[in-house]
């Protein structure tokens, strides 16, 4: 059984359907990059899977866990899949060590001593243990990207799905954020990442899947799909045709 | 004009003013408090809440916000009783005066909820927050942080408001004001020593709002 | 005893109606000609009259609007005139309504002339140009949803005019209340034509206000 199984996934905004059956399994440990045009539904599959989109058909379950629109689901899922914003969407009004440990205490009700210890652990990962009392207008755009990374992961996910985490940073702070990525897929965690960096995800991915369209129109390994792209659409998309 | 200006009273009176100043600053105290909290809970339902409730609260809101206040506390006072709910002076004054501001709070604080950006509500949710968790640790503060000063000003006015709480015979310091021109016949002085002290009390609550907003948010906003 | 119908206590209510939106459209006209004035003190180039204007208008968002009203009835009594309360309670409406319609077009001013001044006094107009051709009529549009929203508050402002005595909607409830012992109904009733005379206003203002962002908007 797969960590996570995506079947026949369907969404319409209205009229616009933009995901129009979607099938992915994804195996524990694996890396995932979701590449194609804006406008394909890279976002919507992502924000599906974290119940932040309500599908209108299909399935998609994670650690056997299946998705459903009521609270409790909701919750089960989301304590399982972590999810990081293009935005970094952090709460301007705590610390960056507040950030880490306000789910843990609100949703947990972990004490707070061991929230704290937790929240220090985590904030040394991403590199930014130095930066616990820190509020989030007190730091760069990559280090608030790594304090939101630092929130998800103080939630203990199983996966993690990551929105174009890089692409609201200035350009000479995208590798601090990439490294702390880099470090995470080694370690085994398992990760959907919508991403523009091609190079990265050809380096760290197991998987590249090409959407176009609402479709995974290509899946494969990143070798195959970036040297050998077999579909035309992929091939205008790499910029080969 | 022959008036003379006579303040000789104040020497004797000074302690009924002082009792009205202590009722004024309870009724406010109390009105604000709890009159913000209900403020909250309605704009959170008006923005967030269930859809069965929203339309009570519009109701709510838009009865209290299209007539005078001097109804409402008479209505509180004079027409309950009626329905079996008898309170005294200050319970009706306390209540009519929550009851005011909280439709006055909710307007505005529904304004800050609504100016949340998306990403705070996705933020709470993708961590597993319930909507309420989310609303309570991730939306409110900045929400309020936002309209703090029109909450301030708001408040201010329905302190000034309270004045005519004198008129169901709640002793605050217009009634005290009433009670020493009465006695003295010195109508102009008593009312114009009452303002100054009504502009002094704006004066330092506006102080005391502001000083409560450095404490609630002790940061600066973005942006 | 007189037994009194819902009707006989609602023709009651209305006719006294009819003496608050008198009263509240001497208020709001009398406060808009001398919020003008206050207008151009405060914006004006003299810095006494922008003072005065300024502490006029703090003076009187500052201090209950029922010691304005009784100050106005027993300060004018001081002058040996006998005040007639309708009197006492159109001066106090019109001094503390131009108060309020002052700052909120202030704001308005403020809010245009942040962006345009530079731009026209760039093209080498005076100031009094400036205003009268550029600032002015653009903040006249934006000031429009305000000031009908304003006049919600003058017309409940009204409502304490019954306690120097005006005889009105709010002093009428009482009356009838004495006569017939019904607060309940009396009250509510009162409310209720309060908030058909103030609702319309309402949600006017706020119609105007969104149609004035869309337009910003297009722009
Ligand atoms: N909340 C929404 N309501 C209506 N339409 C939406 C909504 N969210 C997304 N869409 C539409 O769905 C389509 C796919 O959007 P999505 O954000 O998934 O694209 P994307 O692949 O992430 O693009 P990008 O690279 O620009 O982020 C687009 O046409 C978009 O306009
Ligand atoms: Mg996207």
């Amino acid at each position: 059984m797969s960590l996570i199984e995506i079947t026949e996934v369907r969404k319409s905004f209205g009229a616009n359907e933009v995901l129009k059956g979607i099938n992915l399994d994804v195996e524990p440990g694996e890396v995932i990059a979701i590449i194609g045009k804006s406008g394909s539904g890279k976002s919507t599959l992502l924000r599906c899977i974290n119940g932040l989109e309500n599908i209108d058909s299909g399935s998609i379950s994670v650690a056997g866990a299946q998705l459903q629109p009521d609270e409790i689901h909701l919750k089960a899922l989301r304590l399982k899949v972590g999810m990081i914003f293009q935005q970094f969407n952090l709460f301007p009004h705590l610390t960056a060590g507040g950030n880490v440990m306000l789910s843990q205490m609100v949703v947990k009700k972990t004490a707070k001593p061991e929230a704290e210890a937790m929240a220090h652990k985590m904030l040394e990962r991403v590199g930014l243990a130095h930066k616990f009392d820190a509020y989030p207008d007190e730091l760069s755009g990559g280090q608030q990207q790594r304090v939101a990374i630092a929130r998800a992961l103080a939630m203990q996910p199983i996966a993690l799905l990551c929105d174009e985490i890089t692409s609201a940073l200035d350009p000479e702070l995208v590798s601090e954020v990439l490294a702390v990525v880099r470090e995470l897929a080694a370690e085994g965690m398992t990760l959907l990442m919508v991403t523009h960096e091609m190079k990265f995800a050809r380096d760290v991915c197991s998987r590249v899947v090409f959407m176009h369209q609402g479709r995974a129109h290509e899946i494969g390994p990143p070798d195959a799909v970036f040297s050998n792209p077999k579909t035309p659409e992929l091939k205008q998309f790499l910029g080969m045709l | 004009m022959k008036y003379v200006f006579d303040f000789a009273w104040l020497g004797q009176y000074w302690p009924v003013l002082l009792k009205g100043i202590g009722i004024t600053i309870e009724l406010i105290a109390v009105g604000a408090v709890l009159g913000v909290a209900l403020g909250i809970f309605c704009a959170w339902a008006r923005a967030l809440g269930p859809g069965w409730l929203r339309p009570a609260i519009t109701a709510y809101v838009e009865l209290i916000r299209n007539t005078p206040f001097l109804i409402q506390l008479f209505f509180i006072f004079f027409g309950l009783p009626s329905l079996g709910l008898q309170m005294s002076e200050l319970q009706a004054a306390n209540l009519a005066m929550i009851v005011n501001l909280g439709a006055y709070s909710c307007e505005i604080i529904r304004a800050g909820i609504q100016a949340t950006p998306r990403g705070q509500f996705e933020a709470g949710a993708s961590l597993a927050m319930s909507p309420i968790q989310t609303f309570r640790y991730v939306i409110l503060v900045p929400s309020l942080q936002r309209i703090w000063p029109a909450l301030s000003s708001q408040i201010v006015i329905v302190m000034l408001g309270s004045a005519v709480v004198s008129q169901i015979a709640a002793e605050d310091l217009t009634f005290a004001a009433n009670f020493i021109q009465s006695r003295t016949f010195r109508a102009f002085e008593a009312y114009f020593v009452s303002t100054a002290i009504y502009l002094l009390l704006a004066i330092a609550l506006r102080q005391v709002l502001a000083a409560a907003g450095l404490l609630i948010f002790p940061r600066r906003m973005r942006r | 005893m007189i037994e009194f119908s819902l009707w006989d206590i609602l023709r009651n209510l209305l006719l006294a109606t009819r003496w608050t939106v008198l009263l509240s459209l001497v208020a709001f006209i009398g406060g808009g000609l001398v919020g003008t004035l206050l207008l151009f003190m405060r914006i004006g180039k003299r810095r006494a009259l922008r003072l005065f204007a300024r502490y006029y208008v703090e003076l009187f968002q500052g201090t209950p609007l029922l010691m304005q009203l009784f100050l106005a009835f027993f300060g004018l009594g001081l002058f040996g005139i006998d005040v007639p309360a309708w009197l006492a309670a159109a001066v106090a409406l019109i001094l503390w309504t131009a108060a309020f319609l002052a700052e909120i077009w202030r704001g308005c001013v403020e809010a245009i002339a942040r962006g345009q001044w530079e731009a026209s006094s760039s093209l080498g107009m005076g100031y009094v140009q400036q205003m009268r051709y550029v600032i002015l009529p653009q903040a006249l549009r934006i000031a429009i949803p305000p000031t009908v929203g304003f006049s919600v508050q003058v017309i409940k402002a009204t409502a304490l005019t019954s306690i120097i005595g005006f005889v009105e909607l709010s002093k009428a409830g009482t009356m009838v209340t004495n006569a017939t012992f019904q607060p309940f109904t009396v009250y509510g009733l009162v409310a209720l034509i309060y908030f058909a005379l103030c609702w319309p206003l309402s949600k006017s203002s706020q119609i105007l206000e969104r149609k004035l962002n869309v337009a910003h908007r297009n722009h």
